[in-house]
């Protein structure tokens, strides 16, 4: 007698039926600006942080185009020498402590975290509220500082220039400051809702990589925000009282503010990136219906990032005159620091491999993520090597670097995560085609606009600097040039976004056929997001035999998506029609 | 406990007090590792001056009131105490007795401003500011001393004209040369390190007397006197920054005496 194994096919386990679309959602609950001004619902109050960073990455942007068309001749297009510095310094200020530091903690880190562990709200929902207050407060006094009156000193404020220089640094530093504030609440708050707020069978091994990454990202901004909380008081002491601990005058050493500052600067990198790795892991494993390969290097590598991230600050000092063998250490840390980036981006490439990918709008921001943070970190590891970067420091090679990973990088993550959850967020799909046309152009015109910077700065033109030889000009033109389609990529989602409000299909609960339990409640969500205690059964990404974090079975994927029915094509990407299987 | 699902205190959005209660007292270690931080950045910073500059650092924290920092650690000290004792009562349940400790508590903080607003106006009565102040005084003293007579230096006594006496005829580079540049580095870290110490206990001021409110409209039955414990967490942060802050600035001076 034998045995004969039947191969028989597994049967994925049945969609849950698409809940019922409930009279009321967190959005039309109450109405009128009261509603929103004193809500205390983590849905709102993202929503509330994305309107707002949405208006300070328009101003920043206004700033950058500027300083690009000033760049458009060698001595200066359109601006004088002082508003050239004012500019750039607006750009700098904005961009990084208005936009980039709150962007995906706060709005999707408000908006999601407590949804994807299972919670009703943040734990502390007040304090929450108070955090936007606060960041408002101090953005008031930063933008009132960089638009009336100008800072002219660059965003890092050095000292002794910034604690004498004749524009408005005092309400600057002010408002970065208070913003600070509202960084550490939103960070301590989420770091609590994680460890506390978790819903049943949500173990910390069955985290969704966001909800790590975001954890990663509390740890720096409660540890770090403090200490550049304190620089820039004692930076703030010294202009109001005249005199100050970096103060050479009477024996202060400015060099002691840079060690300070970047103490806390460097890290902020790692506040802005490692959020986008966690949106990245999301959406990548969903448009690619595989599991993520290696969820506890991803994971690890995150709160790793975190903890390194924290020991490498003197890079940005390797020429102020820091003793030589410190810049040596450091520079041996900082290759260390790109470790834990590297192992992500292979673990992303490995989950790509022999994916069933599909190319909406998420996944191709996300795809274009992949390709300039990697150019981006490349890049670092050159300014990280000490010989090299004494030719690199404070050149357009150094721009460059920075832009890849922070454009390039988090916010094409941003966008990524704005088009992914858009549909939870407000119940609509936006336009399949201008999303997917955004991405692109958005890809396309940021290569233009960065890759002639690398040769720029390789070439030794300064940054920071209004002129320059003529022979860099067909370069800052080229640069200029891509910066304009860089900017209408943009524009673009600013229309059909706001657009898809009144026009766009509703959405069903889960469009994306994702596993996370934030798609297991309605689009859009009600106030206390689910209306049962979620239990979870598995880990966050079973692509592989196609059953969500509550053990149900997935709804079909978007397929390639035809013109006919754009958001709900059957596509051949379903969970058991897979070549391979992936377990794990 | 199923009692507690039902209590008022329960906020919506947690499962139990329990877990509430987990919740908040996480939150707040983890606000004390930010202010540990935040005063962390003073603390380095000093370290290295004191390190470059130790005469003036000697000086200059010799010169400042003692007897006051002494007196105001024990208070403290005292008002610790009695921010535990308030806790209890909160457990007990003893309303008045959680009162009486709470205004006690609050009380001992205020009493610390008081001597401490008394101590800057001393200081800023014998010019021991840094900035023009300092600068000028000192440039009078300088000018005072060097007039043949002398008869104008001893009509005032303060700090900033005991060190003009003794770096009297020595020059910079001299041994025994104490630089009044860097005092006022070392008393920019006392205004700062004091200031923001302050500020704090002025917020742990007020966080009592809210407590004293809450408590009064019997906000605080037993099974939530975690909000007392978070409070008292944060004030005894606050007091153990002091104890640092005490012999860093006062006790550098190492019973130097002029
Ligand atoms: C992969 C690991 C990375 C390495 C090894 C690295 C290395 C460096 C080094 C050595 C510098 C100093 C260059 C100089 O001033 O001469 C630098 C500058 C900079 N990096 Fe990175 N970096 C990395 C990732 C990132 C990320 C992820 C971000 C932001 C999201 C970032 C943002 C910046 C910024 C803003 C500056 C310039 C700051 C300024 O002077 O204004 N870097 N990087
Ligand atoms: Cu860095």
């Amino acid at each position: 007698m034998s045995i004969v194994i039947a191969d028989e096919p597994r049967v994925a386990a049945p969609p849950p039926p698409e809940p019922v679309v409930p009279r009321r959602n967190y959005l039309n609950t109450e109405y009128g600006v009261l509603s929103w001004l004193l809500t205390v619902d983590h849905k709102r109050i993202g929503i509330l942080y994305l309107v707002s960073i949405s208006a300070f990455f328009v101003v920043g942007g206004i700033a950058a185009g500027l300083v690009r068309l000033n760049l458009l001749s060698p001595t200066g297009a359109i601006l004088t020498e002082d508003q050239y510095n004012r500019m750039f310094t607006a750009h700098g200020v904005v961009m990084l402590f208005l936009f980039l530091i709150p962007s995906i903690p706060a709005v999707f880190g408000n908006f999601f975290v407590p949804m994807m562990i299972g919670a009703k709200d943040l734990a502390f929902p007040k304090l929450n509220l108070a955090s936007w207050y606060v960041f408002m407060i101090g953005a008031g006094f930063a933008v009132y500082a960089v638009l009336v009156g100008g800072i002219d000193t660059g965003w890092t404020l050095y000292p002794p220039y910034s604690s004498r220089s004749h524009t408005n640094v005092t309400p600057g530093v002010f408002g970065v400051f208070i913003t600070g504030f509202s960084s550490i609440m939103t960070g301590l708050n989420i770091m609590v809702t994680i460890h506390k707020m978790r819903c049943p069978g949500m173990t910390w091994g069955r985290l969704p990589l966001f909800i790590w990454a975001m954890y990663a990202t509390s740890f720096i901004q409660l540890l770090g925000t403090p200490v550049v909380a304190i620089t820039l008081l004692l930076l703030l002491a010294e202009r109001v009282g005249g005199v100050g601990i970096f103060d050479p005058a009477i024996g202060g050493d400015p060099v002691l503010y840079q060690h300070m500052f970047w103490f806390y600067s460097h890290p902020a990198v790692y506040i802005m990136i490692v959020p986008g790795m966690g949106v990245v892991s999301e959406i990548l494993t969903c448009f690619s219906r595989k599991n993520i390969f290696g969820y506890k290097a991803i994971a690890w590598s995150s709160v790793g990032i975190a903890v390194v991230g924290f020991l490498v600050w003197a890079h940005h000092m390797y020429v102020a005159g820091i003793a030589y063998y410190s810049a040596l250490l450091f520079s041996f840390l900082t290759m260390l620091v790109a470790v834990p980036s590297a192992i992500k981006v292979f673990n992303w490439l490995a989950t790509l491999f022999r994916g069933s990918i599909t190319f909406h709008a998420p996944m191709l921001y996300t795809l274009a993520f992949l390709v300039l943070f990697t150019v981006g970190g490349v890049t670092g590891l050159f300014l990280a090597t000490l010989g090299t970067d004494i030719h690199l420091h404070d050149t357009y090679f150094v721009v460059a670097h920075f832009h890849f990973v922070m454009v390039g990088g988090m916010v094409l993550a941003y966008m990524a995560a704005l088009h992914y959850w858009w549909p939870k967020m407000t119940g609509r799909m936006y336009s399949d085609f201008w999303s997917r046309a955004s991405a692109t152009i958005i890809f396309v015109g940021f290569f233009f606009t960065f890759v002639p910077q690398f040769v720029l700065g390789y070439h030794g033109m300064p940054r920071r600097y209004p002129n320059y030889p003529q022979e860099f000009q067909i370069y800052n033109v080229l640069s200029t040039a891509g910066a304009s389609i860089l900017g209408f990529g943009y524009l673009l989602p600013g229309i059909y976004l706001p657009l898809s409000l009144f026009f766009g299909v509703k959405s069903p609960a889960n469009p994306w056929s994702a596993t996370g339990l934030e798609w297991q409640c309605p689009s859009p969500p009600t106030t206390f997001n689910f209306d049962f205690v979620p239990v979870v059964v598995c880990g966050p990404y079973e692509y592989a035999i196609g059953v969500d974090q509550l053990g149900r079975g997935l709804p079909d994927p978007p397929g390639p998506g035809d013109a006919a029915s754009p958001y709900r094509p059957v596509g051949p990407a379903g969970p058991i029609h897979k070549e391979t299987e992936v377990v794990g | 406990m199923s009692a507690s699902t039902h209590s008022p205190v329960l906020k919506h959005h947690f499962d139990n007090l329990e877990q509430q209660h987990s919740a908040e007292r996480l939150g707040m270690w983890m606000f004390l590792a930010t202010e540990v931080l935040f005063f962390s950045g003073l603390f380095v910073a000093y370290t290295i001056y004191r390190h470059w500059y130790p005469a003036e650092f000697q000086f200059a924290s010799s010169h400042l009131i003692l007897w006051i920092a002494g007196l105001n650690t024990g208070f403290l000290i005292t008002s610790s105490l009695t921010m535990t004792l308030a806790i209890r009562s909160a457990q007990q349940g003893n309303r008045s007795a959680l009162i009486r400790h709470l205004i006690a508590t609050a009380a001992l903080g205020t009493a610390f401003m008081g001597f401490k607003a008394y101590e800057y106006a001393t200081d800023v009565e014998e010019k021991f500011v840094p900035g023009w102040i300092f600068q000028e005084e000192y440039a009078e003293a300088v000018a005072d001393l060097s007039e043949k007579d002398h008869s104008t230096a001893h009509a005032k006594h303060n700090p900033v004209r005991e060190l003009a006496k003794l770096n009297l005829d020595k020059s910079v580079n001299d041994p025994g040369y104490i630089s009044p540049q860097r005092v006022q580095l070392f008393l920019c870290f006392y205004y700062v390190m004091t200031g923001i110490h302050g500020i704090h206990i002025i917020v742990g001021i007020g966080c009592i007397l809210w407590l004293v409110q809450q408590a009064y409209c019997g906000k605080i039955p037993r099974e939530n006197y975690s909000t007392v414990e978070v409070v008292s967490l944060y004030w005894h942060l606050v007091d153990m920054i002091w104890l640092f802050l005490m012999p860093l600035l006062y006790l550098a001076g190492g019973g130097l005496k002029h």
